[in-house]
């Protein structure tokens, strides 16, 4: 419960006024926890809520990943912050993918590595399509 | 209801679980995966010789739902991460459910096969073609028992209806179209007909730099087939009629708490985005989940929640850090039980909520291997707030925020729950005397 302070000198010098609000915020964890944020990021906007927060998130689709802008620095190891990257195109995007797929299977054939446009592909030296896992009551 | 739990099993998913869903007669468990997998649990009989085994829950189907894709127009990856699962009313031998990504929704069936045709004519045993001219007899072939098969089909894929990323799909009670939501617009479609859907809900601004707020969850009503409400970012919730207009922009309800412009915040509209709503089975009640809270709607009454019921409130003072770690924006989802008396929704540090209704009691218990031994009690859990701190207590600082439990799923009608902690799923259930 918040107890309202009311000013009895509107007139008052702003020091008194400033240990006013500072006591009102000690009572609210919440504006503590405000103070502390604007502390350390002075540059912070006044509303979390704005178009442009909103838009960035409709960008980047999860909620998660947007937060008010704080620094150039990058996020804490705790965040779940997940890295939106752009391609350039689909070739782009499909060169990517088989780089991640290097990685998880070293012993996958040498043809993974092609450069696009050396060569025509053929059936064979297309990456398989994940197969679906309809597995029977008995597999495994 | 809320005691006397104990662990009936858990199994490791490859991947995150992302969504957790009991079909209406709860012997079915639908889990999906960021790795756009489906993994379907049946219940076991009841079986004498084995009465231990009595309503396990063991894999039945599993299967790819989802791949990720390539959003040529945008040059962005379209996750295949399983953001929803909704089973369809069973009308037959199969089971249906949709199961929807960012952007396609798909419908599933989910058919068993224990007979297989032996004695074919034209092809022998191995499936090869058999010589026409060495066919000297005609015979009928005859219906054998195999081993089931379970096999699970995509019988229509609804695509391409969605600009934002699809928060919520939900059935109708009509049994025959279902509405989905993404963050600015809901459509509603037809199970049977992909190739369009109509748009009820639209509140993308005409010049975007108006844009307040977005659409965060959606659901029809259990049984007015013409009613839906969705939640928004706002903290507010809106119920439409169907019946009013095409275009349901205009609400015929409109719920939200009035709030204390003296407690205002920065992190205010932020925790007051409502990550989930859900009607109760009785379809007079609606539950939404905020940040730090649980609140009871009354449907006849706009005004302010008939009950709130705090989740995590030490959180509050964390809020600053929460913020730079993203942890306030994580979307937890809630649920009733099958007679609406409890709601449970999850927190951080592999804990989950339950809240009696009728006795007003609640309890923290914790979804983790270490604390939880098959067939024990679940021993509740108390985090402490303050400077003293008691044994078995667990202070606010030592909480493992990267342990969220944002999905959770009870059984429609017995005290069965399923509690997916990362990629754990657990399922308990009250102790049998």
């Amino acid at each position: 419960m918040s107890q309202k302070q009311e000013e009895e000198n509107p007139a008052e010098e702003t020091g008194e006024e400033k240990q006013d609000t500072q006591e009102k915020e000690g009572l609210l964890p919440e504006r503590a926890e405000e103070a502390k944020l604007k502390a350390k990021y002075p540059s912070l906007g006044q509303k979390p809520g704005g178009s442009d927060f909103l838009m960035k998130r409709l960008q980047k689709g999860v909620w998660g990943i947007v937060s008010y802008p704080l620094s150039l620095e990058p996020k804490g190891v705790l965040g779940m912050k997940s890295v939106e990257q752009k391609y350039f195109d689909s070739g782009d995007y499909n060169m990517a993918k088989a780089k991640m797929k290097n990685k998880q299977l070293p012993s996958a054939g040498p043809d993974k590595n092609l450069v696009t446009g050396d060569h025509i592909p053929t059936p064979q030296d297309l990456p398989q399509r994940k197969s679906s896992l309809v597995t029977s009551k008995l597999a495994g | 209801c809320c005691c006397g739990r104990e662990l009936f099993s858990w199994r490791l998913h490859s991947d995150i679980i992302s969504t957790v869903e009991f079909n209406y007669s709860g012997d079915l468990l639908a889990t999906g995966d960021k790795g756009g997998r489906v993994v379907i649990f049946q219940r076991e009989q009841e079986n004498k010789s084995r009465p231990h085994s009595r309503g396990e829950y063991n894999v039945y189907s599993t299967f790819q739902s989802h791949e990720p894709e390539f959003d040529y127009l945008k040059s962005l990856e379209i996750e295949e991460k399983i953001n929803k699962i909704r089973w369809l009313p069973q009308q037959n031998a199969a089971h249906f459910l949709l199961s929807t990504n960012d952007k396609t929704i798909k419908l599933w069936k989910i058919s068993e096969r224990d007979k297989r045709a032996e004695g074919y004519n034209l092809k022998d045993e191995d499936g090869r073609l058999r010589d026409p001219f060495r066919i000297t007899a005609l015979r009928v072939p005859i219906l054998k028992p195999m081993d089931l098969m379970v096999e699970a089909s995509p019988r229509r894929i609804f695509a391409n209806a969605h600009t934002y990323h699809i928060n919520s799909i939900s059935v109708n009670s009509d049994h025959e179209t279902y509405l989905s939501a993404d963050d600015l617009r809901i459509n509603l479609w037809h199970l049977e007909i992909t190739d369009r859907s109509f748009n009820i809900v639209d509140i993308k601004p005409a010049n975007m730099e108006e844009l307040t707020e977005v659409i965060t969850a959606a659901e029809f009503h259990p049984h007015q087939c013409n009613v839906f409400v969705y939640s928004s970012s706002k903290g507010t919730i809106r119920l439409c009629d169907m019946r009013s207009s095409a275009l349901c922009d205009r609400h015929s309800k409109f719920f939200e708490e009035p709030e204390d412009p003296s407690s205002r915040s920065f992190f205010s509209e932020i925790i007051s985005s409502i990550s989930d709503v859900k009607f109760s089975h009785s379809g007079r009640y609606m539950m939404t989940r905020d940040y730090l809270s649980v609140k009871v709607w009354d449907l006849n009454m706009e005004s302010r929640p008939v009950e709130t019921h705090q989740v995590h409130e030490y959180l509050r003072s964390k809020l600053c850090s929460l913020y730079e770690n993203d942890c306030i924006f994580d979307k937890f989802e809630c649920c009733w039980n099958g007679s609406d008396s409890a709601i449970m929704t999850g927190s951080y540090n592999n804990f989950f909520r339950m809240f009696d209704r009728d006795t007003r009691r609640d309890v923290t218990l914790e979804a983790s291997r270490e604390s939880s031994k098959p067939r024990a009690s679940l021993k509740p859990r108390k985090v402490c707030t303050g400077g003293k701190r008691k044994k078995d207590e667990i202070s606010v600082d030592s909480l493992d925020f990267n342990k969220k439990i944002l999905h959770t799923a009870w059984h429609p009608a017995d005290n069965v729950i399923a509690v997916a902690a990362t990629n754990n799923l657990y399922i308990f259930q009250d102790k049998i005397n």
